[in-house]
Protein backbone atom coordinates (compact mmCIF):
# COMPACT_ATOMS: atom_id res chain seq x y z
CA UNK A 1 0.00 0.00 0.00
CA UNK A 2 2.96 2.35 0.59
CA UNK A 3 2.69 3.41 -2.99
CA UNK A 4 -0.43 4.01 -3.08
CA UNK A 5 -1.78 7.39 -2.40
CA UNK A 6 -5.38 8.32 -1.46
CA UNK A 7 -7.34 11.29 -0.93
CA UNK A 8 -8.26 10.57 2.70
CA UNK A 9 -7.32 8.42 5.46
CA UNK A 10 -10.12 8.69 7.94
CA UNK A 11 -8.59 7.04 11.25
CA UNK A 12 -11.75 5.87 13.39
CA UNK A 13 -14.79 3.86 12.33
CA UNK A 14 -17.15 5.85 14.70
CA UNK A 15 -20.01 7.98 14.13
CA UNK A 16 -17.97 10.82 13.18
CA UNK A 17 -15.38 8.82 10.91
CA UNK A 18 -18.18 6.72 9.19
CA UNK A 19 -20.32 9.76 8.20
CA UNK A 20 -17.01 11.68 6.88
CA UNK A 21 -15.58 8.56 5.07
CA UNK A 22 -19.50 8.32 3.58
CA UNK A 23 -19.69 11.95 2.71
CA UNK A 24 -16.54 11.88 0.70
CA UNK A 25 -16.90 8.45 -1.22
CA UNK A 26 -19.99 9.83 -2.08
CA UNK A 27 -18.48 12.88 -3.68
CA UNK A 28 -16.34 10.56 -5.11
CA UNK A 29 -13.27 10.84 -3.00
CA UNK A 30 -10.53 8.03 -2.69
CA UNK A 31 -10.93 7.24 0.76
CA UNK A 32 -9.67 4.66 3.00
CA UNK A 33 -11.32 4.46 6.65
CA UNK A 34 -9.35 2.62 9.45
CA UNK A 35 -10.41 0.72 12.32
CA UNK A 36 -8.01 -0.65 15.56
CA UNK A 37 -11.04 -2.76 16.44
CA UNK A 38 -11.78 -6.13 14.46
CA UNK A 39 -15.03 -4.36 13.31
CA UNK A 40 -16.58 -0.96 13.67
CA UNK A 41 -18.04 -0.11 16.62
CA UNK A 42 -16.49 -3.09 18.50
CA UNK A 43 -14.33 -0.37 20.22
CA UNK A 44 -17.27 1.96 20.92
CA UNK A 45 -19.41 2.82 23.48
CA UNK A 46 -22.10 5.98 24.68
CA UNK A 47 -24.25 6.12 27.07
CA UNK A 48 -26.89 5.37 23.77
CA UNK A 49 -29.14 8.19 23.06
CA UNK A 50 -28.53 9.26 19.81
CA UNK A 51 -30.25 12.99 19.10
CA UNK A 52 -30.65 11.91 15.16
CA UNK A 53 -31.98 15.12 13.32
CA UNK A 54 -28.35 15.70 11.69
CA UNK A 55 -27.97 12.44 10.68
CA UNK A 56 -31.77 12.55 8.68
CA UNK A 57 -29.74 15.09 6.39
CA UNK A 58 -26.83 12.89 5.83
CA UNK A 59 -28.88 9.36 5.23
CA UNK A 60 -32.78 11.13 5.02
CA UNK A 61 -35.03 8.27 6.68
CA UNK A 62 -32.35 6.44 8.01
CA UNK A 63 -34.15 4.65 11.03
CA UNK A 64 -35.65 2.87 8.73
CA UNK A 65 -32.82 0.84 7.97
CA UNK A 66 -30.14 1.57 10.50
CA UNK A 67 -30.17 -0.38 14.03
CA UNK A 68 -32.27 1.64 16.34
CA UNK A 69 -33.21 0.64 19.96
CA UNK A 70 -35.96 2.96 20.80
CA UNK A 71 -37.44 6.39 19.46
CA UNK A 72 -36.93 8.07 23.22
CA UNK A 73 -39.81 10.19 24.07
CA UNK A 74 -39.92 9.46 27.52
CA UNK A 75 -37.42 11.96 29.07
CA UNK A 76 -37.14 11.95 33.34
CA UNK A 77 -34.50 13.87 35.10
CA UNK A 78 -33.98 12.22 38.97
CA UNK A 79 -32.73 14.11 41.69
CA UNK A 80 -31.81 11.00 43.73
CA UNK A 81 -30.47 10.76 47.62
CA UNK A 82 -29.71 7.12 49.42
CA UNK A 83 -33.34 6.45 49.74
CA UNK A 84 -35.09 9.15 47.73
CA UNK A 85 -35.97 9.99 44.13
CA UNK A 86 -37.66 13.20 42.94
CA UNK A 87 -38.52 12.94 39.27
CA UNK A 88 -39.29 15.50 36.72
CA UNK A 89 -41.04 13.25 33.93
CA UNK A 90 -41.46 14.36 30.47
CA UNK A 91 -43.62 12.42 27.38
CA UNK A 92 -44.20 13.71 24.29
CA UNK A 93 -45.75 12.11 21.19
CA UNK A 94 -44.29 14.49 19.24
CA UNK A 95 -40.87 12.65 19.68
CA UNK A 96 -42.57 9.59 18.44
CA UNK A 97 -43.15 10.49 14.88
CA UNK A 98 -40.28 11.09 11.88
CA UNK A 99 -38.31 12.49 11.88
CA UNK A 100 -37.82 11.74 15.49
CA UNK A 101 -36.47 13.79 17.93
CA UNK A 102 -33.39 10.79 19.40
CA UNK A 103 -33.23 7.12 19.42
CA UNK A 104 -31.15 4.74 21.55
CA UNK A 105 -28.23 3.00 19.71
CA UNK A 106 -26.03 0.35 20.74
CA UNK A 107 -23.09 1.46 19.16
CA UNK A 108 -21.48 -1.89 17.81
CA UNK A 109 -24.62 -2.75 15.98
CA UNK A 110 -25.16 0.95 14.81
CA UNK A 111 -21.71 1.90 14.07
CA UNK A 112 -21.11 -1.48 11.96
CA UNK A 113 -24.12 -0.03 10.00
CA UNK A 114 -22.90 3.56 9.29
CA UNK A 115 -19.52 2.32 8.67
CA UNK A 116 -21.41 -0.14 5.82
CA UNK A 117 -23.00 2.53 4.33
CA UNK A 118 -19.34 4.64 3.89
CA UNK A 119 -18.26 0.91 1.84
CA UNK A 120 -21.27 0.84 0.06
CA UNK A 121 -20.64 4.64 -1.08
CA UNK A 122 -16.86 3.96 -2.44
CA UNK A 123 -14.83 3.87 1.01
CA UNK A 124 -12.52 1.31 1.60
CA UNK A 125 -12.87 0.01 4.92
CA UNK A 126 -9.76 -1.86 6.66
CA UNK A 127 -10.52 -2.92 10.24
CA UNK A 128 -8.69 -4.69 12.82
CA UNK A 129 -5.24 -2.41 11.69
CA UNK A 130 -4.10 0.24 14.60
CA UNK A 131 -2.90 3.40 13.38
CA UNK A 132 0.28 3.98 15.98
CA UNK A 133 0.86 7.29 14.53
CA UNK A 134 0.98 10.18 12.01
CA UNK A 135 3.47 10.22 9.33
CA UNK A 136 5.03 13.88 8.68
CA UNK A 137 7.00 15.97 6.29
CA UNK A 138 8.76 18.75 7.86
CA UNK A 139 5.61 20.18 10.05
CA UNK A 140 3.06 18.53 7.51
CA UNK A 141 1.18 15.56 7.96
CA UNK A 142 0.89 13.26 4.71
CA UNK A 143 -0.17 9.90 5.92
CA UNK A 144 0.14 7.43 8.67
CA UNK A 145 2.29 4.56 10.44
CA UNK A 146 0.77 1.01 11.19
CA UNK A 147 3.29 -0.93 12.40
CA UNK A 148 5.71 -1.49 9.39
CA UNK A 149 3.32 0.04 7.02
CA UNK A 150 3.04 3.71 5.85
CA UNK A 151 0.04 4.93 4.06
CA UNK A 152 -0.16 8.00 2.49
CA UNK A 153 -2.70 10.85 1.79
CA UNK A 154 -3.72 14.56 0.98
CA UNK A 155 -5.01 14.29 4.06
CA UNK A 156 -6.31 12.78 7.41
CA UNK A 157 -9.00 12.75 9.60
CA UNK A 158 -8.27 11.81 12.78
CA UNK A 159 -11.61 10.75 14.82
CA UNK A 160 -9.92 8.78 16.80
CA UNK A 161 -11.68 9.57 19.87
CA UNK A 162 -11.78 11.24 23.27
CA UNK A 163 -8.21 9.79 23.73
CA UNK A 164 -6.93 10.77 20.12
CA UNK A 165 -3.23 9.93 20.32
CA UNK A 166 -2.72 11.56 16.80
CA UNK A 167 -4.22 14.99 17.90
CA UNK A 168 -1.59 15.02 20.48
CA UNK A 169 1.38 13.70 18.29
CA UNK A 170 0.41 16.15 15.56
CA UNK A 171 0.87 18.54 18.22
CA UNK A 172 -2.75 19.89 18.22
CA UNK A 173 -3.61 19.57 22.14
CA UNK A 174 -1.20 18.32 25.39
CA UNK A 175 -2.40 15.70 27.28
CA UNK A 176 -5.87 15.78 28.78
CA UNK A 177 -6.31 17.59 31.80
CA UNK A 178 -8.18 15.60 34.33
CA UNK A 179 -10.84 18.15 34.97
CA UNK A 180 -11.79 18.34 31.36
CA UNK A 181 -12.71 14.42 30.90
CA UNK A 182 -15.21 12.08 32.71
CA UNK A 183 -15.33 8.43 32.90
CA UNK A 184 -18.04 6.64 32.04
CA UNK A 185 -19.01 3.37 32.94
CA UNK A 186 -21.89 1.25 32.22
CA UNK A 187 -23.58 -1.40 31.92
CA UNK A 188 -25.96 -3.61 29.52
CA UNK A 189 -28.83 -5.31 31.16
CA UNK A 190 -30.75 -7.62 29.18
CA UNK A 191 -34.66 -8.03 30.22
CA UNK A 192 -37.56 -9.44 27.89
CA UNK A 193 -38.78 -6.60 25.25
CA UNK A 194 -42.03 -6.92 27.43
CA UNK A 195 -40.85 -6.10 30.74
CA UNK A 196 -39.26 -3.43 30.04
CA UNK A 197 -42.35 -1.98 27.99
CA UNK A 198 -44.54 -3.00 30.79
CA UNK A 199 -42.16 -1.58 33.81
CA UNK A 200 -41.74 1.77 31.63
CA UNK A 201 -45.02 2.16 30.49
CA UNK A 202 -43.75 2.02 26.96
CA UNK A 203 -46.43 1.57 23.35
CA UNK A 204 -44.29 -0.91 20.81
CA UNK A 205 -40.78 1.16 20.52
CA UNK A 206 -41.56 4.01 22.71
CA UNK A 207 -38.11 4.50 24.93
CA UNK A 208 -37.37 6.45 28.09
CA UNK A 209 -34.48 7.84 29.30
CA UNK A 210 -33.03 9.17 33.06
CA UNK A 211 -30.39 11.31 33.88
CA UNK A 212 -29.49 10.93 37.56
CA UNK A 213 -27.89 13.59 39.83
CA UNK A 214 -27.17 13.20 43.42
CA UNK A 215 -26.64 9.99 45.05
CA UNK A 216 -26.16 8.26 42.02
CA UNK A 217 -22.55 9.28 41.75
CA UNK A 218 -21.91 9.54 45.63
CA UNK A 219 -21.80 13.48 45.57
CA UNK A 220 -18.88 13.45 43.28
CA UNK A 221 -19.17 15.39 40.02
CA UNK A 222 -21.43 13.74 37.50
CA UNK A 223 -24.62 11.74 36.96
CA UNK A 224 -26.40 8.58 36.19
CA UNK A 225 -28.33 7.54 33.06
CA UNK A 226 -30.42 4.75 32.53
CA UNK A 227 -31.77 4.38 28.64
CA UNK A 228 -34.41 1.59 27.46
CA UNK A 229 -33.59 -0.21 24.43
CA UNK A 230 -35.49 -3.07 22.75
CA UNK A 231 -34.65 -5.68 24.93
CA UNK A 232 -31.96 -4.57 27.46
CA UNK A 233 -30.99 -1.23 29.73
CA UNK A 234 -28.57 0.98 29.21
CA UNK A 235 -27.30 1.56 32.74
CA UNK A 236 -23.88 3.73 33.42
CA UNK A 237 -22.65 6.78 35.71
CA UNK A 238 -20.34 9.56 34.21
CA UNK A 239 -17.99 10.73 36.85
CA UNK A 240 -16.02 13.90 36.54
CA UNK A 241 -12.08 12.84 36.68
CA UNK A 242 -10.40 15.68 38.64
CA UNK A 243 -13.49 14.97 41.69
CA UNK A 244 -12.96 11.28 41.55
CA UNK A 245 -9.07 11.60 42.33
CA UNK A 246 -10.26 13.95 44.91
CA UNK A 247 -12.65 11.58 46.61
CA UNK A 248 -10.50 8.61 45.96
CA UNK A 249 -13.06 6.24 45.34
CA UNK A 250 -13.08 3.73 42.72
CA UNK A 251 -15.67 4.00 40.08
CA UNK A 252 -16.64 0.47 39.78
CA UNK A 253 -17.93 0.97 43.69
CA UNK A 254 -19.77 4.00 43.23
CA UNK A 255 -21.28 2.11 40.09
CA UNK A 256 -22.19 -1.08 42.10
CA UNK A 257 -23.92 1.17 44.83
CA UNK A 258 -25.94 3.09 42.26
CA UNK A 259 -26.99 -0.26 41.05
CA UNK A 260 -28.38 -1.56 43.81
CA UNK A 261 -30.52 1.93 45.22
CA UNK A 262 -34.26 0.85 45.59
CA UNK A 263 -34.93 3.07 42.02
CA UNK A 264 -32.63 1.31 39.94
CA UNK A 265 -33.07 -1.87 41.44
CA UNK A 266 -36.77 -1.66 40.93
CA UNK A 267 -36.13 -1.16 37.19
CA UNK A 268 -33.74 -3.74 36.63
CA UNK A 269 -35.22 -6.43 38.77
CA UNK A 270 -34.35 -10.03 36.86
CA UNK A 271 -31.98 -8.08 34.34
CA UNK A 272 -29.08 -9.93 33.46
CA UNK A 273 -25.50 -8.74 33.37
CA UNK A 274 -24.51 -8.20 28.91
CA UNK A 275 -22.11 -6.14 28.54
CA UNK A 276 -19.71 -4.00 31.29
CA UNK A 277 -17.68 -1.14 29.21
CA UNK A 278 -15.70 1.79 30.25
CA UNK A 279 -15.24 5.07 28.05
CA UNK A 280 -13.63 8.50 28.84
CA UNK A 281 -15.98 11.18 27.57
CA UNK A 282 -14.82 14.81 26.70
CA UNK A 283 -16.53 17.33 29.15
CA UNK A 284 -15.00 20.40 28.89
CA UNK A 285 -16.66 22.30 26.42
CA UNK A 286 -15.50 24.96 24.50
CA UNK A 287 -12.16 25.26 26.49
CA UNK A 288 -11.40 22.06 25.79
CA UNK A 289 -11.03 22.46 22.49
CA UNK A 290 -7.81 21.36 20.79
CA UNK A 291 -7.20 23.59 17.53
CA UNK A 292 -9.25 21.30 14.82
CA UNK A 293 -6.55 21.65 11.65
CA UNK A 294 -2.96 21.20 10.77
CA UNK A 295 -1.34 21.15 7.79
CA UNK A 296 -2.85 18.12 6.61
CA UNK A 297 -4.93 16.62 9.02
CA UNK A 298 -8.50 17.53 10.55
CA UNK A 299 -10.09 16.50 14.09
CA UNK A 300 -13.73 15.53 14.39
CA UNK A 301 -15.86 14.23 16.62
CA UNK A 302 -14.81 13.32 20.31
CA UNK A 303 -11.34 13.51 19.31
CA UNK A 304 -11.90 17.54 18.79
CA UNK A 305 -13.48 17.74 22.10
CA UNK A 306 -16.75 17.94 21.35
CA UNK A 307 -19.53 17.45 23.80
CA UNK A 308 -22.55 18.58 25.59
CA UNK A 309 -23.74 18.00 28.84
CA UNK A 310 -26.75 20.03 30.54
CA UNK A 311 -27.81 17.93 33.12
CA UNK A 312 -31.05 17.40 30.87
CA UNK A 313 -29.42 16.15 27.78
CA UNK A 314 -25.53 14.46 27.25
CA UNK A 315 -24.73 15.01 23.51
CA UNK A 316 -21.97 13.54 21.44
CA UNK A 317 -22.85 11.67 18.36
CA UNK A 318 -25.10 14.84 16.58
CA UNK A 319 -21.99 16.38 17.20
CA UNK A 320 -19.57 14.31 16.16
CA UNK A 321 -21.74 14.16 12.73
CA UNK A 322 -22.18 17.72 12.66
CA UNK A 323 -18.49 18.15 12.50
CA UNK A 324 -17.95 15.29 10.00
CA UNK A 325 -20.05 17.22 7.57
CA UNK A 326 -17.94 20.45 7.95
CA UNK A 327 -14.81 18.02 8.04
CA UNK A 328 -15.99 16.11 4.18
CA UNK A 329 -17.28 20.05 3.18
CA UNK A 330 -13.79 20.94 3.64
CA UNK A 331 -11.57 17.83 2.14
CA UNK A 332 -13.97 17.94 -0.99
CA UNK A 333 -13.28 21.88 -1.61
CA UNK A 334 -9.43 21.22 -0.75
CA UNK A 335 -9.12 18.78 -3.04
CA UNK A 336 -10.63 20.54 -6.16
CA UNK A 337 -8.06 23.14 -5.05
CA UNK A 338 -5.47 20.40 -5.03
CA UNK A 339 -4.33 22.42 -1.39
CA UNK A 340 -4.19 20.54 1.54
CA UNK A 341 -2.41 23.06 3.73
CA UNK A 342 -3.91 24.23 6.63
CA UNK A 343 -4.68 27.38 4.83
CA UNK A 344 -7.06 25.72 2.84
CA UNK A 345 -8.10 23.62 5.84
CA UNK A 346 -8.86 26.56 7.71
CA UNK A 347 -12.29 26.53 6.21
CA UNK A 348 -13.13 24.10 8.06
CA UNK A 349 -13.20 26.08 11.23
CA UNK A 350 -15.26 28.71 9.73
CA UNK A 351 -17.92 25.75 8.87
CA UNK A 352 -18.27 24.51 11.78
CA UNK A 353 -18.15 27.76 13.86
CA UNK A 354 -21.28 28.58 11.63
CA UNK A 355 -23.10 24.77 12.22
CA UNK A 356 -25.18 24.07 14.98
CA UNK A 357 -22.00 22.16 16.63
CA UNK A 358 -20.44 25.57 17.56
CA UNK A 359 -23.19 27.26 18.25
CA UNK A 360 -24.33 24.92 20.74
CA UNK A 361 -20.74 24.72 22.09
CA UNK A 362 -21.02 28.38 22.71
CA UNK A 363 -24.82 28.28 23.90
CA UNK A 364 -22.98 25.45 27.16
CA UNK A 365 -19.81 26.75 27.09
CA UNK A 366 -20.51 27.98 30.59
CA UNK A 367 -22.27 24.45 31.66
CA UNK A 368 -18.76 22.51 32.47
CA UNK A 369 -17.78 26.00 34.85
CA UNK A 370 -21.74 25.52 36.45
CA UNK A 371 -21.33 21.51 37.01
CA UNK A 372 -18.37 22.32 39.29
CA UNK A 373 -20.93 23.05 41.74
CA UNK A 374 -20.69 20.66 44.61
CA UNK A 375 -23.88 21.87 46.10
CA UNK A 376 -25.71 20.07 42.67
CA UNK A 377 -24.35 16.55 43.68
CA UNK A 378 -24.64 16.94 47.46
CA UNK A 379 -26.35 19.12 48.71
CA UNK A 380 -29.95 20.00 45.91
CA UNK A 381 -31.32 16.17 45.33
CA UNK A 382 -31.02 15.90 49.79
CA UNK A 383 -32.74 19.79 49.77
CA UNK A 384 -35.51 18.86 47.24
CA UNK A 385 -35.59 14.78 49.19
CA UNK A 386 -36.23 16.56 52.16
CA UNK A 387 -38.74 18.76 51.05
CA UNK A 388 -41.17 16.83 49.09
CA UNK A 389 -40.61 14.49 52.75
CA UNK A 390 -42.12 17.23 54.26
CA UNK A 391 -44.43 18.39 51.93
CA UNK A 392 -46.04 14.98 51.39
CA UNK A 393 -45.84 13.63 55.75
CA UNK A 394 -49.09 14.02 57.43
CA UNK A 395 -48.83 14.21 61.19
CA UNK A 396 -51.47 14.55 63.31
CA UNK A 397 -50.98 18.27 63.88
CA UNK A 398 -51.18 21.73 61.72
CA UNK A 399 -49.06 21.40 59.29
CA UNK A 400 -46.95 24.58 57.65
CA UNK A 401 -46.99 26.65 54.42
CA UNK A 402 -44.68 25.26 52.07
CA UNK A 403 -42.34 28.39 51.70
CA UNK A 404 -41.99 27.69 55.41
CA UNK A 405 -40.61 24.26 54.63
CA UNK A 406 -38.56 25.40 51.77
CA UNK A 407 -36.99 27.45 54.28
CA UNK A 408 -36.67 24.73 56.93
CA UNK A 409 -35.11 22.31 54.16
CA UNK A 410 -32.46 25.09 52.97
CA UNK A 411 -31.47 25.74 56.56
CA UNK A 412 -31.51 21.74 57.33
CA UNK A 413 -29.22 21.33 54.13
CA UNK A 414 -27.48 24.43 55.13
CA UNK A 415 -27.55 26.36 52.03
CA UNK A 416 -28.17 30.23 52.40
CA UNK A 417 -30.73 31.63 50.21
CA UNK A 418 -27.70 34.20 48.99
CA UNK A 419 -26.14 30.63 47.53
CA UNK A 420 -29.61 29.39 46.54
CA UNK A 421 -30.35 32.59 45.00
CA UNK A 422 -26.81 32.96 42.92
CA UNK A 423 -26.95 28.99 42.13
CA UNK A 424 -30.32 29.43 40.19
CA UNK A 425 -28.83 32.72 38.19
CA UNK A 426 -25.79 30.55 37.47
CA UNK A 427 -27.60 27.91 36.11
CA UNK A 428 -30.08 29.84 34.31
CA UNK A 429 -27.10 31.70 32.29
CA UNK A 430 -25.24 28.34 31.64
CA UNK A 431 -28.47 26.13 30.85
CA UNK B 1 -30.34 -7.63 40.49
CA UNK B 2 -27.18 -9.94 43.23
CA UNK B 3 -24.28 -7.72 43.54
CA UNK B 4 -21.35 -8.54 41.24
CA UNK B 5 -17.58 -8.31 41.37
CA UNK B 6 -15.74 -6.64 38.85
CA UNK B 7 -13.81 -10.05 37.92
CA UNK B 8 -17.20 -11.43 37.39
CA UNK B 9 -18.21 -8.38 35.17
CA UNK B 10 -15.56 -8.81 33.14
CA UNK B 11 -16.08 -12.16 32.51
CA UNK B 12 -19.13 -11.52 30.98
CA UNK B 13 -17.34 -9.55 28.06
CA UNK B 14 -15.46 -10.65 24.79
CA UNK B 15 -12.11 -10.24 24.80
CA UNK B 16 -9.15 -11.54 22.14
CA UNK B 17 -6.06 -11.69 24.05
CA UNK B 18 -2.73 -10.34 22.68
CA UNK B 19 -0.99 -13.07 24.42
CA UNK B 20 2.78 -11.88 25.06
CA UNK B 21 1.92 -8.45 23.86
CA UNK B 22 1.34 -6.70 27.03
CA UNK B 23 -0.39 -3.14 26.13
CA UNK B 24 -0.05 -1.36 29.52
CA UNK B 25 3.19 -1.15 31.63
CA UNK B 26 4.12 0.43 34.91
CA UNK B 27 7.24 2.20 35.83
CA UNK B 28 7.40 1.39 39.28
CA UNK B 29 10.21 3.67 39.97
CA UNK B 30 8.52 6.34 38.79
CA UNK B 31 5.33 5.61 40.68
CA UNK B 32 7.53 5.34 44.22
CA UNK B 33 9.68 8.23 43.34
CA UNK B 34 6.92 11.32 41.95
CA UNK B 35 3.61 9.90 42.69
CA UNK B 36 1.54 10.26 46.50
CA UNK B 37 -1.77 9.01 45.58
CA UNK B 38 -1.19 6.27 42.85
CA UNK B 39 -4.69 7.10 41.67
CA UNK B 40 -4.36 3.85 39.17
CA UNK B 41 -5.27 2.01 42.04
CA UNK B 42 -8.62 3.62 42.24
CA UNK B 43 -9.61 5.03 38.98
CA UNK B 44 -9.40 2.33 36.72
CA UNK B 45 -13.25 0.73 36.34
CA UNK B 46 -11.79 -2.37 35.20
CA UNK B 47 -9.51 -3.00 38.22
CA UNK B 48 -6.34 -3.48 36.15
CA UNK B 49 -4.09 -2.07 38.90
CA UNK B 50 -3.38 -3.84 41.90
CA UNK B 51 0.01 -3.72 44.70
CA UNK B 52 1.33 -7.03 44.76
CA UNK B 53 4.18 -7.50 47.24
CA UNK B 54 4.77 -3.84 47.48
CA UNK B 55 4.96 -3.43 43.37
CA UNK B 56 2.06 -2.17 41.23
CA UNK B 57 1.23 -4.61 38.76
CA UNK B 58 -1.13 -4.57 35.53
CA UNK B 59 -3.57 -7.13 34.98
CA UNK B 60 -3.62 -5.46 31.27
CA UNK B 61 -6.07 -8.74 30.37
CA UNK B 62 -9.16 -7.01 31.73
CA UNK B 63 -8.28 -3.44 30.60
CA UNK B 64 -11.54 -2.01 28.92
CA UNK B 65 -9.20 0.12 26.55
CA UNK B 66 -11.24 3.70 27.96
CA UNK B 67 -7.77 5.14 28.72
CA UNK B 68 -8.85 6.83 32.20
CA UNK B 69 -5.60 5.83 34.16
CA UNK B 70 -3.60 7.34 31.44
CA UNK B 71 -4.75 10.60 32.02
CA UNK B 72 -5.20 10.29 35.75
CA UNK B 73 -1.55 9.33 36.03
CA UNK B 74 0.24 12.58 37.15
CA UNK B 75 3.89 11.04 36.45
CA UNK B 76 3.70 9.59 33.25
CA UNK B 77 4.68 6.61 35.21
CA UNK B 78 2.62 4.51 32.52
CA UNK B 79 3.38 3.62 29.18
CA UNK B 80 -0.30 2.84 28.15
CA UNK B 81 -1.65 2.21 24.42
CA UNK B 82 -3.97 0.91 22.72
CA UNK B 83 -3.71 -3.11 21.82
CA UNK B 84 -2.38 -3.88 18.66
CA UNK B 85 -5.28 -3.71 15.70
CA UNK B 86 -7.98 -6.39 16.09
CA UNK B 87 -6.86 -7.51 19.77
CA UNK B 88 -8.11 -6.91 23.48
CA UNK B 89 -11.83 -5.68 24.58
CA UNK B 90 -14.30 -6.56 21.50
CA UNK B 91 -17.89 -4.87 22.73
CA UNK B 92 -20.59 -6.67 21.16
CA UNK B 93 -23.36 -3.97 22.05
CA UNK B 94 -21.38 -1.36 22.84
Amino acid sequence: MADEKFDVIVVGAGVAGSTAAYLLAKQGLEVVLIERGPYPGSKNLSGGVLYGKVLHQVIPNYWEEAPVERAINNQVVTFMTEDASFNIDFKTQAFNRPPYNAFTVLRAKFDRWLAGKAEEAGAMLVPGIKVDKVLKEGDRVVGVIAGEEEMLAGVVIAADGANSFLAQEAGLRGKLPTDQVAVGVKELIGLPRETIEERFHLNGSEGTAYSIVGFATRGVAGGGFLYTNLDSLSVGLVIRLDDLLEAKLKPADIFEEFLQHPMVAALTKDGKLLEYGAHLVPEGGLEMMPRIFTDGMLLAGDAAGLGVNNGFVVRGMDLAIGSAIAAAETVVEAKAKGDFSARALGAYQTKLDGSFVMADMRTYARTPRFFQKERLYKTYPAMLADLMTQIYTQEAQPKEHVMTMARTSAKDCQVSLLDLARDMLDGARAL
Amino acid sequence: MRRMSVPEKLAVNKYDLDEGHPHIEVHEEVCREKCPDLACLFVCPANVYSEVNGKIVADWAGCLECGTCKVACPSDALYWVYPRGGFGVVYRSG
